[in-house]
C-alpha cells in the first residue's frame, strides 16, 4: 500500500511537470496544445538515445533542459505564435497534426520497438523505508527532483516580478497590454518553460516506463484532466490536481482489478477503476465548472 | 430578408449539385470495381459520422472531441445484439443502436453542456475516453482486440435478403446501398432541422449565445437537443460500420476517431452541410492513394490536416469554384430584402 | 405620463456582492405602468450591475425582484425575457453575422414560440416576420433589413438593439445607456425615438446624458456606491442637497 502511495506521488509529480506547462500555455497564450504529450515522448526518447550514446542519464538531463528551452523558443517563434489567434477547432487540428508528425519522426529516428532505458547505476538500489518494505532509490530521486522543480516554479511565480506578470497574464490576458508588459517576451518564456518541463519529465520517466510508440498519447489526456480539474492558468491548481489525479489513477489501477468477479457491482467497479480519473474530472466539473482553482465566468 | 439557412445551399444550383452528387453515388457501383464500392461505403460511413458532428460544430458552434463515443457504442450494441453466428435483422439492430447512442448522448450532453469552450472540449474528450476505456479495459466487448460480429440481415416483412444470392463481384453492393440510403436520409433530416426555427436558434447560439439567452432562448435546452440528435445520428453511422466491417474494436470510440471526424468537416468545409461528406470522401481516397506510394500513414494524415487548416481556410467547398455565387452586395441585398419583406406581409394579409 | 396602479416591476432590498465588494446595496425601487424611471449615478455606482440583476444575467445575493407581483428573483435570464422583461445593452450586443431582419425575428421567436414548436420553417411563421418588421420600423429602421447586421453604422446598430427589445412586445424595457457612444446628430434621432417609445411602455433607463434624462423621466433614482441616495420626481431630486453635493455638481 505504501508502495502504491509513493508511486502515486511520483506519478503525480511527473504529471505536474507536464500539466503546469500546459496550463500556463493555455492560460497565458490561449493555445490548446495537443502535442504537449509528444514533447514528453521526445524527452523520453532523448533520454534513451543519449543514455545509449553516453552511458549516463545525468549528462542527458541538463542537455534535455537546455535543449528543451531552445526547442520551445523555436516552436513558439516558428509555429505557435501564429496559432494563438486561431479558433479552438483549428488549434486542436493543427496540434493533432503535430502529434502525427511527431510519431513519424520518432519512427524515423528510433523505429517502432519498445526500448528499455537503464536506471542510472548510482541509483539502482532499494532504500529501506520500514521493516520489510524498501522502495526504489531512483523513484525517490525522481520525487525529489520534481519537488525541487515544483518549489522553484512556485517561488518564481509568487516571488519574482516576471512571475507575477505571468500570473497576471494567466488570469487575464488583456492585462498584459494594459500594464505595458511585453506580451511577446512573456509568451516566449512561458512556452519555452512548458516545453522544457515536459521534456525533462519524459527523461525522468524513461527508465520507469521504457520508451514506446504512442507513449505521449495517454499522458496527454491525463495532463488535460489535471489542467481541467486544477483550473486553467493556475500553477497551484495544477500541483494539487496533479497529486490528486496521480494518486487516484495509481490506486485505481492497482486495486481496481481486485474487485473483478466479486459480483456485478464489483465487476463494474473493476471496469471503471481504470477510468477513475475521468469520473473524478466529471465530478469536479459538476461542482466547479471552471476547475478547483479556476476563476472567471 | 431573413437570409438563407447557414449551412444549406443558397441557390437552386447548389441544391442541384447536391442532387447530382447523390445521383452519382447511386449509379457508381455499376462503373467501379468491387474494391472501390467497399471503399466508397467506408467513405459514406465516415461521411455519416462527420455529418452528424456538423450539426454541433457548424450548426451550433459546439466543438466536441468525444463524438466517437456514440459511434463506437452503437457498433458495440450491434455486437451484443448480433454476435458472431447469431445475426439479427436490421430493423431490430438499427433502432436499438441509435436509441443506445441517443440515450448516452442525452446523459453525456446533460453534464458536458454545463461547461463551455475549452472545458467543453475537455469534458467531451474525457467522456469519449471513458467509453473507450470501458471497452478497452474490460472483457465486455472482447477487450483490446475487439470482436467479430454477425452482420445484421437486411430483412423486412418476413423477406430476408441473402447476401450469398449475389455473385461475388457484387457482394459489396448491399452494404453500399444501405449506407447510401442512410446518408441521404441523414442529409435530408439535417436539412430540415437547419431550415426550421430550431436550426435558426442554433445558429443564433453559435453567433452569440449570451445574447440569445437574454432574448429568451433556453440555450442549454437547445444545445442538449442538438447534442442528443447528433449522438443518435452518430449511432446510425456506428451501426453501419458494424454492418459493413463485421467487427468492433475500442478505437471506434477513441479520441483519434473523433479528431478524424473533425478533420473531415474541416477538410470539406465547415460552412456547408455537404462539406463533411466531401471531406470524408476526399480524405479516405487520398489515404488510399497515398498508401500505394508510401507506408507512412500518419505522415500523410498530418500533412493533409496542415494543408486543410493552413491553406484551405474554408475547406474544399470553400474554394473558388466557377459556379460559386458572387460575393453578396450589401446594397443589392437591401432592395432584395425589402422585396421579400413586402412579399411576406402580403402573404399574411391574404 | 404616470399611471397610478400596481407597479409592473419592483425590487425589494436588492443586493449583490462580488467577493468582498458590495456592488449593489439594498436597492428598492418601483416602476409603474407606462412610466419612465431613470437611474443615474457616477461611474461605478452599480447601475450596470443593477440592470444585470434585473435581467437575470447576474444572480442576486439578497433581496427580491417582482414582475407584476410574480417573484422572479430565482428565475433564469431566459425565463424572465419570456415573462416580459426585455433589455438592451450598453455595449452593442447583436448577432453581427446575421441579417438585420433575422436579428429581430429571433427576438420575436424567443418569446412567441415554445421551444418544442420550433420545428416549422420560419417562413411558415410569417407573423414573426411581420412583427419583426414592425419593430424595426418603430425603431427607425424601415429599410435595409437584408443587410448583415455587423455592417450597420454604430447608431443604426443601437437602433437595432432597441428593435430587438421592442419585438418581444415586453411589459418592461430595461435600457442600459441607449445613447452611449453616439454623436450629436445620431443622439438627437435616438432620443426622439426613445421619447416616443416611453409614451407606450414601462421603461427603466440608465443614462449619463442629463439633458435627456430630465426631459423624459417621470421618476428619477440616484445611485451612489451601489445604494439609493434619492428617488422621486426629477425636480425634487434635482433640488435635493445631498444629490447636488454628491453628484450633480453645477446642475442646480
Amino acid at each position: 500500500m505504501l508502495a502504491q502511495l509513493l508511486n502515486g506521488l511520483q506519478y503525480g509529480l511527473l504529471l505536474f511537470l507536464v500539466a503546469s506547462g500546459l496550463t500556463l500555455i493555455f492560460g497565458v497564450m490561449g493555445i490548446i496544445n495537443l502535442a504537449h504529450g509528444s514533447l514528453f515522448m521526445l524527452g523520453a526518447y532523448l533520454a534513451f538515445l543519449l543514455t545509449k550514446a553516453t552511458g549516463s542519464l545525468w549528462l542527458a538531463l541538463p542537455a534535455g533542459l537546455v535543449g528543451g528551452i531552445a526547442l520551445g523558443c523555436l516552436l513558439e517563434r516558428a509555429l505557435f505564435r501564429h496559432f494563438a489567434k486561431r479558433e479552438h477547432l483549428d488549434q486542436v487540428m493543427l496540434t493533432f497534426a503535430l502529434i502525427l508528425l511527431a510519431e513519424e519522426l520518432r519512427w524515423f529516428i528510433a523505429g517502432n520497438d519498445f526500448h528499455a532505458v537503464p536506471i542510472p547505476p548510482m541509483l539502482d538500489f532499494s532504500v529501506p523505508v520500514t521493516a520489510g518494505f524498501s522502495y526504489s532509490a531512483y523513484r525517490f530521486a525522481v520525487i525529489g527532483i520534481c519537488l525541487v522543480l515544483a518549489l522553484a516554479m512556485f517561488l518564481w511565480i509568487e516571488r519574482t516580478r516576471i512571475g507575477a506578470a505571468v500570473r497576471a497574464a494567466a488570469e487575464n490576458p488583456e492585462i498584459v497590454d494594459i500594464l505595458g508588459l511585453d506580451a511577446r517576451r512573456i509568451h516566449l518564456m512561458v512556452f519555452a518553460l512548458g516545453t522544457a518541463l515536459a521534456i525533462v519529465a519524459g527523461m525522468l520517466a524513461a527508465p520507469l516506463t521504457s520508451v514506446y510508440p504512442g507513449m505521449g498519447d495517454g499522458l496527454l489526456i491525463i495532463s488535460f484532466v489535471v489542467v481541467v480539474i486544477g483550473g486553467l492558468g493556475s500553477i497551484v491548481g495544477a500541483f494539487w490536481s496533479a497529486l490528486l489525479v496521480g494518486l487516484v489513477d495509481t490506486l485505481g489501477k492497482a486495486y481496481g482489478p481486485a474487485f473483478q468477479g466479486t459480483g456485478p457491482i464489483g465487476t463494474t467497479v473493476a471496469a471503471l477503476a481504470g477510468s477513475a480519473v475521468y469520473l473524478l474530472m466529471i465530478a469536479v466539473l459538476l461542482w466547479r465548472p471552471t476547475g478547483l482553482f479556476g476563476q472567471r465566468t | 430578408m431573413i437570409g438563407p439557412a447557414h449551412l444549406l445551399p443558397k441557390t437552386w444550383f447548389g441544391w442541384a449539385l447536391v442532387a447530382l452528387g447523390f445521383g452519382i453515388l447511386a449509379v457508381a457501383p455499376y462503373f467501379v470495381t468491387s474494391f472501390y464500392v467497399g471503399l466508397m461505403t467506408t467513405a459514406m460511413i465516415a461521411g455519416m459520422l462527420a455529418l452528424s458532428l456538423q450539426l454541433l460544430v457548424g450548426g451550433a458552434g459546439l466543438v466536441s472531441l468525444g463524438h466517437g463515443a456514440f459511434y463506437g457504442l452503437a457498433a458495440y450494441v450491434v455486437y451484443f445484439l448480433s454476435p458472431e453466428g447469431a445475426p439479427q435483422p436490421i430493423w431490430i439492430t438499427l433502432p436499438l443502436a441509435m436509441a443506445a447512442s441517443g440515450l448516452a448522448a442525452l446523459l453525456i450532453g446533460a453534464i458536458s453542456l454545463r461547461t463551455k469552450g475549452f472545458f467543453f472540449l475537455m469534458v467531451t474528450l474525457a467522456f469519449g475516453q471513458l467509453v473507450y476505456s470501458i471497452f478497452h479495459d474490460t472483457k465486455l466487448g472482447g477487450g483490446t482486440d475487439g470482436a467479430y460480429l454477425a452482420r445484421p440481415l437486411i430483412s423486412a416483412f418476413g423477406f430476408t435478403f441473402e447476401p450469398s444470392s449475389l455473385p461475388r463481384s457484387k457482394r459489396s453492393w448491399p452494404a453500399y446501398y444501405v449506407a447510401l440510403v442512410q446518408l441521404a436520409a441523414m442529409f435530408a433530416v439535417l436539412a430540415f432541422l437547419l431550415r426550421s426555427m430550431f436550426g435558426r436558434a442554433l445558429e443564433g447560439i453559435r453567433v452569440n449565445e449570451s445574447r440569445m439567452r437574454a432574448l429568451g432562448f433556453n440555450t442549454y435546452a437547445f444545445k442538449l437537443a442538438a447534442f442528443t440528435i447528433a449522438g443518435t445520428l452518430a449511432g446510425a453511422a456506428g451501426h453501419m460500420w458494424a454492418m459493413q466491417s463485421g467487427f468492433v474494436n475500442p478505437e471506434l470510440a477513441g479520441w483519434h476517431r473523433s479528431a478524424e471526424a473533425l478533420l473531415h468537416i474541416l477538410l470539406g468545409g465547415i460552412g456547408t452541410l455537404a462539406g463533411p461528406i466531401v471531406g470524408a470522401f476526399a480524405f479516405i481516397f487520398l489515404n488510399d492513394f497515398a498508401q500505394q506510394i508510401t507506408e507512412r500513414k500518419l505522415l500523410v494524415e498530418g500533412a493533409v490536416i496542415l494543408a486543410a487548416v493552413l491553406v484551405m481556410r474554408n475547406g474544399i467547398m470553400g474554394l473558388r469554384w466557377p459556379w460559386a455565387p458572387p460575393e453578396a452586395d450589401p446594397d443589392a441585398s437591401e432592395q432584395q430584402g425589402d422585396g421579400i419583406v413586402r412579399q411576406a406581409r402580403e402573404t399574411v394579409h391574404d | 405620463m404616470t399611471d397610478t396602479g400596481p407597479p409592473v416591476l419592483q425590487t425589494i432590498g436588492l443586493s449583490k456582492s462580488f467577493g468582498g465588494l458590495a456592488a449593489v446595496r439594498n436597492v428598492s425601487l418601483t416602476l409603474a405602468q407606462g412610466e419612465l424611471h431613470a437611474v443615474i449615478g457616477p461611474n461605478g455606482a452599480g447601475k450596470s450591475t443593477l440592470v444585470n440583476l434585473l435581467s437575470g444575467a447576474t444572480v442576486a445575493s439578497a433581496g427580491q425582484i417582482l414582475l407584476d407581483d410574480h417573484d422572479i428573483t430565482r428565475r433564469p435570464e431566459h425565463a424572465r425575457a419570456r415573462l416580459g422583461l426585455a433589455r438592451s445593452f450598453q455595449r452593442t450586443n447583436i448577432l453581427p453575422s446575421l441579417t438585420v431582419l433575422e436579428n429581430v425575428r429571433l427576438a420575436t421567436q424567443a418569446v412567441a414560440i415554445a421551444p418544442r414548436r420550433s420545428l416549422t420553417s420560419p417562413k411558415r411563421a410569417a407573423e414573426l416576420v411581420e412583427r419583426a418588421v414592425a419593430a424595426l420600423v418603430r425603431a427607425g429602421l424601415p429599410h435595409g433589413h437584408g443587410r448583415i447586421a455587423g455592417t450597420l453604422a454604430h447608431g443604426q446598430q443601437r437602433q437595432l438593439e432597441i428593435a430587438m427589445a421592442l419585438a418581444a412586445q415586453p411589459k418592461v424595457l430595461l435600457l442600459d445607456e441607449p445613447l452611449a457612444g453616439m454623436g450629436p446628430e445620431e443622439g438627437e434621432r435616438v432620443s426622439a425615438l426613445l421619447r416616443s417609445i416611453a409614451a407606450e411602455h414601462a421603461v427603466l433607463l440608465i443614462e449619463h446624458d442629463m439633458d435627456f434624462v430630465f426631459a423624459v423621466a417621470d421618476r428619477l433614482t440616484v445611485l451612489v456606491e451601489g445604494a439609493v441616495l434619492a428617488t422621486g420626481h426629477p425636480e425634487d431630486v434635482r433640488r435635493n442637497a445631498e444629490v447636488q453635493a454628491a453628484y450633480l455638481g453645477g446642475h442646480a
